[in-house]
C-alpha cells in the first residue's frame, strides 16, 4: 500500500510524548561546564578596554576574547562582515564580546556582571530612513547591503496613460521567531581532535563551514550533530553557527572540556535574528475596467548591522513583490539596508511575507479606488498558465487561480457573510469584516541557488535488511523524518517499517543542503526518490530481487547484497529541471522551478471599546502539488497561519536604541489557544514533475497570506485602511482617530 | 543546583508514585530539582518566568509552572510529570491521542501541554472545546496553531474515559 498521500503518524512522536526526546538542554557530557556571553552595551561604539572586576576567582574561569580565535574572526554567510566576537568596534546592541566558562553557573553569572567594557559610543543608524540618508555610513559606502531592479515595459509611460493611479506606503515590523526551545549548543574542541558540536539547529553544514574557518580545520575534523530541535522557523538557520563557535572557543581554551551554552529566553530574544522590518511604496496604474497597466514598487528591508542572509531575503521579497498577477509594465526596486540593530535573518517566508503584505493590502485600496470588489479586481488580473511573471518567468504550473478564488469565496460563504456583516455593523460596538489575499510562493532556493548547492543524498541498505536515508535535512517539527520515510518506502516499493532516518551528523550524512526555503519535501525528497530507484535497480541487476517482491524479499535481497558484495549504497545529486534558466546579473528568468499558489480569507471582529481585532475564522485554499502527508501538511498550514496571525495583530518588537525592549514572553505576545480561530485547510493538488511524488513547497506559504487578508478584513469592518503590521489596538485607535479628525 | 550560598535542605516528596529525597537549596526552582537532581528532563524550560507552560507539572492535583515553584514548596507533595503518564510500558490515552492527531510537532511544548490536558481531564473528563482551549491557554505552542492539540485532547476525552 502506498504511503505517500496518507496520514502516516509522526515517526519520532513517541519520544516527544513521553519526555524521552533529547534536546540540547537535556544533553550532557561527563565533566561538562557552562558558558555565558558578555555583550556590547549599546548600538555602536569602540571597545577601549575589557576590565575584569573584583571579587571573582578569575583564575578558575575560562575567559575568551577575539584574540583567542585560532582562525579568521568571522561568521560568514555571504560576506565576511560579521565577527564571531567583537574586537575593536561593535555594531549592534547585544553583540558578543567576551565569553566565560565555569562549572558553577551561579558564579558564572556573578563573573559575567564583573566584566566591564570601557567603550566610546559612536552615533548609530537605527531606522531605514537614517540608513538611506547615509549621514552616518556604517556598511559599505552607502549603507546599502544589496539592491535589485526588476524592470519590464515602460512604467512611467504606462502611469501617464493610466485612467487611475493609486499610491500607498506599507510597513511591517520585526518579528521574533519564538521557537519554544531557546538556542543552545554543546562543544568539545581541541587542536588534536578538532571540533565537535551538538545542538539545536536547522543547517548542519552551515555550522560546519563557520567552524572550519574559525578554527582553520578541515571538514573531517569539524563535526556537527543535530539534537532534537524545538522549533526553528528560520531562527536556527544562521545564528547556531555563532553559538557553536562560542561554545567551541571556550572548550578549545579550557583544554577540551565539554562546554554547554543554552540561552535563556531574554538573551535569545535580545541577541538572535528577527524577521526583517520592511517599507514598501506602491504606485499602481490601471485602466477603467480594472486592468493593471503599471506596477511601480519600491521595497526596502532593514538587514541590521551585518549582511547575513539579507541579500537572499531581498531577492525573494523582490521577486514576490508583484504577486500572482499579469502586468506588462513593472518596476520593482529592492534594497536591503544596514542599521545598528542585531542582524536580521531567515524567518519563514523569507522576504515574501513583507512584499506580499504590501501588494495584497494595496490591491484592496486600489479596488476601492476603482469601484470594484477586491475579489473582482484580482480576478481580472490573475496570471494564467503560459503568461510571464515580472521577472520574465513563464508560468508552467497547472495553476488555476480563478478556481482557487471561487473555492475560497464559496467555502467561506463570502457574499452571504459580507451582506450579514453589513447589516449587523449598523449597531452595537462590534464590527466584523472579511478580507482575502491571493499569493504565490516559489519552491526551493531562488534563481541559481539550488544548482550552486548541488545537494546530495544517500540511501544505504544494511546487513539487517533495512534502508537508511542519509541527508543533512533536519527534523525541526515540520515532519522531515516521516515524509522522508514515506517517500523512500514508496520509491523502493516496501513497507515504511524498514526505513530509518538517522539524525543528521556531518560525519555520517552527505550535504543535502540547508533545511530552509520549503525545499525539504519537494527537492530533497525528490533526490531520495531518485536514490531509492537506483538502489532498487542495483538489487534487480544483481538478480537478488524477484518481481514482484514483498518487503521481506527486499530485506533478504539487501542482506544478501551486503553479505556478498559489501556496502549497498545509492546516491543522487541535484540537477535543475530541464528548461530552467536564471540570469543572476540581469535578475531575470526562471526564479524558481515551481510555485505554490493560494487564496486565503479572514473573518475579523473589531471591538470598538478596546480597539482589539480578533480573527474569528480563517479559510485557506492552496495548490501545493502532491500532498505527501495530509495531516502533517495541514499542521504546517495551521501553524503558519497562527504565526502570521501573530505577526499581523500581536507581535510588536519595541526597539529602544537598537535594542529589543520587550525581550520577554510577558510583553512580546504570541497567540494562545484563545487567539487562534478555526483554520480550514483545503488542498488542490497539481503534481509537479520535478518534486518528490509531485510535491511542491509548502512550509512557508501560509506565512505569506494571512496578514494582508486580516488587514483587508479590518478595512472591510471599519472602512479604515491600516497599512502596517502588527495592527495592535494602538494602531487601530490611531487610524480611527485620524479618520474621525478628517470627517 | 548550588546558588553558591551553601544552605541546603533535605526535601521529601512523591514524584510519579515514587517517594524521593533530594538535597537542595530551599529556593532552587522545582524545574531544576526535577531536571538536574532527579534527571526527569521531560519537563522543559521555555521562558523561565511562567509564561510559556513548557515546564508545567501537576502538583497535588493542580497544574503549576515548575520554573516558578521554589523547591521548599514541594515538601510533602505528590507530583506528576510527563514521565509519569505512561504506565507499564503503555502510553496513556492522552499520549496516544497526541500521536494520532499530530498534536506534537517540534515537541518542546508537548510535555507541558500533556500535563495541562491531563490536569483538565482529571477535573473535567468531558470538557467542551472551549474548556480545552481555556485549560491550555497558559501553554504556548509555536508550531501547530493549536488545532491538532485541541483535537487530541478532545479525542482522549472521548476515548480514554476514566482510564486517563
Amino acid at each position: 500500500m502506498p504511503l505517500v498521500g496518507t496520514p502516516v503518524p509522526r515517526l519520532e512522536a513517541p519520544d516527544k510524548v513521553t519526555g524521552a526526546a533529547c534536546y540540547v538542554d537535556d544533553f550532557a557530557l561527563p565533566g561538562m561546564i557552562y558558558g555565558v556571553t558578555v555583550r556590547s552595551p549599546g548600538p555602536r561604539g569602540r571597545i577601549r578596554r575589557i576590565r575584569l572586576g573584583d571579587g571573582i576567582p578569575w583564575e578558575e574561569i575560562t575567559v575568551v576574547t577575539a584574540r583567542d580565535i585560532p582562525g579568521d574572526n568571522v561568521v560568514a554567510l555571504i560576506n565576511d562582515d560579521q565577527p564571531c566576537l567583537a574586537a575593536e568596534v561593535y555594531n549592534h546592541a547585544e553583540e558578543a564580546v567576551v565569553l566565560l566558562a565555569h562549572r558553577d553557573r551561579a558564579l558564572l553569572e556573578r563573573a559575567r556582571r564583573q566584566v566591564h567594557l570601557d567603550v566610546e559610543p559612536l552615533p548609530p543608524v537605527l531606522t531605514i530612513d537614517d540608513a538611506l540618508a547615509a549621514r552616518e555610513v556604517i556598511w559599505g559606502t552607502d549603507n546599502i547591503i544589496k539592491s535589485y531592479l526588476v524592470e519590464q515595459g515602460d512604467v512611467e509611460a504606462a502611469l501617464r496613460e493610466a485612467d487611475l493611479v493609486v499610491q500607498g506606503e506599507y510597513e511591517t515590523g520585526a518579528q521574533e521567531h519564538l521557537y519554544i526551545e531557546p538556542n543552545g549548543m554543546v562543544a568539545v574542541a581541541t587542536p588534536e581532535d578538532g571540533v565537535t558540536v551538538w545542538g539545536s539547529l536547522q543547517c548542519p553544514y552551515y555550522v560546519q563551514k563557520a567552524l572550519m574557518r574559525l578554527f582553520r580545520l578541515p571538514p573531517e575534523r569539524t563535526r556537527v550533530v543535530q539534537l532534537e530541535t524545538g522549533g526553528g522557523f528560520g531562527g536556527k538557520e544562521d545564528y547556531p553557527s555563532m553559538i557553536a563557535a562560542h561554545a567551541a572557543l571556550l572548550s578549545w581554551k579550557a583544554g577540551g572540556v565539554p562546554v554547554k551554552i543554552v540561552y535563556d529566553r531574554t538573551e535569545d530574544m535580545l541577541a538572535t535574528t528577527k524577521r526583517h522590518p520592511s517599507r514598501t511604496r506602491h504606485r499602481t496604474g490601471l485602466r477603467r475596467d480594472g486592468t493593471l497597466v503599471a506596477l511601480d514598487i519600491d521595497f526596502v528591508i532593514d538587514g541590521g548591522a551585518y549582511s547575513t542572509l539579507s541579500q537572499v531575503v531581498l531577492s525573494r521579497g523582490t521577486i514576490h513583490a508583484a504577486g500572482p498577477y499579469r502586468c506588462d509594465n513593472v518596476r520593482i526596486r529592492g534594497r536591503a539596508v544596514a542599521t545598528n540593530t542585531p542582524p536580521r535573518g531567515a524567518f519563514r517566508g523569507f522576504g515574501a511575507p513583507q512584499s506580499l503584505f504590501a501588494l495584497e493590502r494595496h490591491l484592496d485600496v486600489v479596488a476601492r479606488a476603482a469601484g470594484l470588489p477586491p475579489e473582482e479586481l484580482r480576478r481580472r488580473n490573475f496570471i494564467r498558465r503560459g503568461e510571464r511573471l515580472a521577472v520574465g518567468q513563464q508560468v508552467r504550473d497547472g495553476v488555476d487561480l480563478p478556481a482557487l478564488l471561487e473555492r475560497a469565496l464559496q467555502v467561506s460563504g463570502w457574499t452571504e457573510r459580507k451582506n450579514r456583516f453589513r447589516q449587523e455593523n449598523q449597531r452595537g460596538t462590534i464590527r466584523r469584516g472579511l478580507g482575502l489575499s491571493c499569493f504565490l510562493h516559489g519552491t526551493g532556493f531562488t534563481g541559481s541557488g539550488e544548482s550552486h548547492l548541488a545537494s546530495t543524498v544517500a540511501l544505504e541498505g544494511t546487513a539487517e535488511g533495512r534502508v537508511r536515508v542519509l541527508t543533512s535535512s533536519t527534523e525541526i517539527g515540520q515532519g522531515t523524518n516521516t515524509i522522508f520515510s514515506q517517500i523512500a518506502a514508496d520509491a523502493l516499493g516496501v513497507g515504511g517499517e524498514i526505513i530509518e532516518v538517522p539524525r543528521p551528523d556531518t560525519a555520517a550524512v552527505p550535504d543535502s543542503g540547508p533545511t530552509v526555503a520549503s525545499r525539504t519535501c519537494t527537492i530533497v525528497g525528490k533526490l531520495i526518490e531518485t536514490a531509492a530507484l537506483s538502489l532498487r535497480q542495483q538489487l534487480l541487476e544483481e538478480g537478488l530481487l524477484p518481481l514482484p517482491y514483498t518487503t521481506g524479499d527486499f530485506q533478504a535481497a539487501c542482506a544478501a547484497y551486503v553479505r556478498q558484495r559489501g556496502a549497498l549504497r545509492a546516491t543522487a545529486r541535484y540537477q535543475p529541471p530541464p528548461g530552467i534558466h536564471w540570469d543572476e546579473v540581469r535578475f531575470r528568468g526562471d526564479a524558481y522551478g515551481a510555485y505554490s499558489w493560494a487564496v486565503y480569507v479572514a473573518q475579523v471582529r473589531v471591538d470598538l471599546c478596546t480597539y482589539q481585532a480578533q480573527v474569528e475564522e480563517f479559510w485557506t485554499v492552496q495548490e501545493v502539488g502532491r500532498v505527501v502527508n495530509p495531516t502533517l501538511a495541514a499542521g504546517q498550514i495551521e501553524g503558519g497561519v497562527a504565526q502570521a496571525i501573530g505577526w499581523a495583530l500581536y507581535e510588536h518588537v519595541a526597539w529602544q536604541e537598537g535594542r529589543m525592549a520587550n525581550c520577554r514572553m510577558t510583553d512580546y505576545i504570541i497567540p494562545t489557544t484563545m487567539d487562534i480561530p478555526p483554520i480550514h485547510v483545503w488542498f488542490e493538488e497539481a503534481p509537479y514533475p520535478y518534486g518528490a511524488f509531485g510535491a511542491k513547497g509548502l512550509g512557508e506559504l501560509p506565512m505569506d497570506g494571512p496578514a494582508p487578508a486580516i488587514l483587508n478584513a479590518i478595512h472591510d469592518a471599519l472602512g479604515v485602511s491600516i497599512c502596517r503590521v502588527p495592527a495592535t489596538p494602538e494602531v487601530i485607535y490611531d487610524a480611527l482617530s485620524r479618520e474621525e479628525a478628517l470627517v | 543546583m548550588s546558588d553558591g550560598s551553601g544552605q541546603q535542605i533535605d526535601l521529601h516528596f512523591v514524584v510519579n508514585g515514587q517517594a524521593v529525597t533530594v538535597r537542595c537549596h530551599p529556593m532552587a526552582r522545582l524545574l531544576d530539582v526535577l531536571r538536574e537532581e532527579l534527571h526527569l528532563t521531560g519537563t522543559k524550560e521555555g521562558c523561565g518566568e511562567g509564561e510559556c507552560g513548557a515546564c508545567a507539572v501537576v502538583m497535588d492535583g493542580e497544574l503549576v509552572n515548575s520554573c516558578l515553584v521554589p523547591a521548599a514548596q514541594a515538601a510533602g507533595v505528590q507530583l506528576r510529570t510527563v514521565e509519569g503518564l505512561a504506565a507499564g510500558g503503555r502510553l496513556a490515552p492522552l499520549q496516544e491521542a497526541f500521536l494520532h492527531c499530530n498534536g506534537a510537532q517540534c515537541g518542546i511544548c508537548t510535555p507541558g501541554m500533556l500535563m495541562a490536558a491531563f490536569c483538565l481531564l482529571q477535573h473535567n473528563p468531558h470538557p467542551s472545546e472551549e474548556a480545552v482551549r481555556v485549560a491550555l491557554a497558559g501553554n504556548l505552542c509555536r508550531c501547530t496553531g493549536y488545532a491538532k492539540i485541541v483535537a487530541a485532547v478532545a479525542r482522549a476525552a472521548q476515548e480514554g474515559g476514566d482510564a486517563l
